[in-house]
């Protein structure tokens, strides 16, 4: 049995499998990438940001990381393209266009 | 010491319940189940247990509860019948493919349509494919003993079980039982000490996760594992029952098979109108034998296949209509399972009892009679009968066993 998030992929076997499909670990979410099925993406405008941390906490799946005070560029690993981040800055600081892929 | 004293199966459930004094009751009443929430909120109004009773909306909610409560690290318990069993469909297969080893009294009733209080295996065998263990009873006394076997079993393998009983001829009918001292079962059962849990801050766990296809499958062969595994599971906790009780418990129950040359195969109380049958043909000269089957789900295969075997033919009895057109439910399993054996006896299906018809002595004399004609001609028939029933062609028993004496 792989108890280990880590190592539970597409390619274990039903003996590895845990009891129940359990998951012994917390924040197992970050080593998942939920952002590839995104067709819009946000663009981050550094220049125009003001740092005020109005997206920060509308972004539903805490796709905007902060360092310091200050964002950063957003985690396209788990950013699904929704948009509100774009809708809710007053500075003109974030696009939203279709990703090409 | 063992007390002797005269109840009903479901009274016989509350006790069992009240020696365990489990974590977590999720309790909505339903006919005939109803006593077994009922007693067991008078003890634990007398202070005689401490479990958290939760009175639910609805058997969903239930149901809901006992899951919750089991993946926090409980050790969780319901009741139910019926339409309260089938209205816990969605969540009984939660419960079983998360591995929470929840203990359900079953207090098996006809599912509606038309609506009927009365006993039949309609809802259990329905949910016969939900992932839990069924484990069924003759008399009170069994259902008294399955039922403080319930929880080691399950507990050890990680899955949830059903402990079920016929709807009023044991969950109301009245017996001399024996019961274990309350420390007897205390020791028996043991305490709960799972390894993960909810509430065990020290080690953050995630129940029941979304299984895309990549995962499913895994998830669903490793449960049909775990069932495959809880077969000697059940005969170890039997085995230990009877060291402490001297009562002695399998799969199945064997009754006047050894020298036997017709038999059939039962579930539940109708065996014991079927062991008088045996009783009285046999002071005839007549070779019969029964098989009464305690363990439905893991259906034990291979050994039930073998004592089968032991006869020329069987009668296989379901107190259940699967609406298959190839008989019910035991019947599709039994025979399935002597396919691969070389020297298989005839194997007939009858339908019987459903919605509390009565199965009688002399009902069960015509089917040893119908099996011996078909030992005698060679000739099966249609294998596919029902016994009880009025019916137009053939008389009040339903199958025409003339057309096996012309």
């Amino acid at each position: 049995m792989k108890t280990r998030a880590k190592d539970i992929n597409e390619k274990i076997t039903w003996q590895d499998v845990t009891t129940g499909a359990e998951i012994y670990e917390p924040a197992t979410s970050l080593l998942v990438e939920t952002g590839d099925w995104r067709v819009m993406v946000p663009v981050f405008k550094e220049e125009n940001c003001k740092h005020c941390m109005l997206c920060v906490p509308y972004c539903p799946d805490s796709s905007i990381p902060v360092k310091d005070g200050k964002r950063l560029d957003f985690d396209f690993v788990h950013c699904k393209g929704c948009g509100i981040c774009y809708k809710v800055c007053p500075f003109d600081a974030i696009d939203f266009i279709k990703e090409e892929k | 010491m063992a007390k002797r004293d005269r109840m009903s199966g479901n009274e016989a459930v509350a006790i069992a319940m009240r020696q365990i004094n489990p974590d977590v009751m999720g309790a909505f009443p339903i006919t005939p189940s109803t006593e077994i929430p009922q007693y067991y909120s008078q003890y634990i109004a007398d202070g005689k247990v401490d479990t958290e009773f939760v009175a639910v909306e609805s058997e969903h909610s239930a149901m809901s509860v006992c899951i919750g409560a089991s993946a926090a690290g409980a050790r969780a318990v319901t009741a139910t019948s019926s339409a309260g069993l089938a209205y816990m469909w969605e969540l009984l297969y939660v419960a079983a493919s998360a591995r929470l080893p929840i203990t359900m009294a079953v207090v098996n009733r006809a599912l509606t349509g038309p609506i009927n209080i009365n006993n039949d295996h309609s809802d259990s065998m329905g949910a016969r494919d939900s992932g839990w263990i069924q484990i069924y009873a003759e008399t009170n006394q069994e259902v008294y003993d399955n039922y403080i076997q319930a929880m080691p079993i399950s507990e050890t393998i990680r899955l949830p079980i059903m402990i079920c009983q016929d709807g009023f001829i044991t969950s109301h009918g009245v017996s001399n039982i024996e019961l274990m001292e309350d420390e007897e079962v205390k020791d028996f059962v043991g305490e709960y000490n799972p390894e993960n849990y909810l509430l065990k801050h020290e080690n953050p766990l995630a129940v029941g996760p979304y299984g895309i296809s990549p995962y499913y499958m895994e998830v669903k062969r490793s449960q049909a594992q775990a069932m495959k595994d809880a077969m000697p599971i059940i005969m170890d906790v039997a085995k230990r029952f009877e060291k402490v009780t001297g009562r002695k418990y399998g799969f199945f129950e064997e009754y006047m098979m050894d020298d036997a040359e017709v038999a059939l195969v039962v579930i539940g109380s109708s065996a014991g109108t079927g062991k008088e049958a045996v009783d009285r043909l046999r002071a005839e000269g007549k070779k019969v034998g029964l098989i009464k089957l305690r363990v439905f789900r893991p259906f034990p295969r291979v050994p039930l296949a073998e004592a089968m075997c032991k006869v020329k033919a069987v009668a296989i009895m379901d107190k259940a209509e699967s609406f298959s057109n190839s008989g019910g439910p035991l019947f599709n399993e039994a025979r399935n399972s002597l396919y691969d054996l070389p020297n298989k006896p005839y194997a007939i299906n009858y339908i019987y009892g459903l919605g509390g018809r009565d199965i009688t002595v002399e009902d069960y004399y015509e089917i040893y009679n119908d099996l011996f004609i078909i030992n005698e001609t060679d000739d099966p028939g249609d294998v596919y009968r029902y016994v009880g029933v009025r019916d137009s062609r053939f008389g009040e028993r339903g199958f025409d066993h003339k057309k096996y004496e012309e």
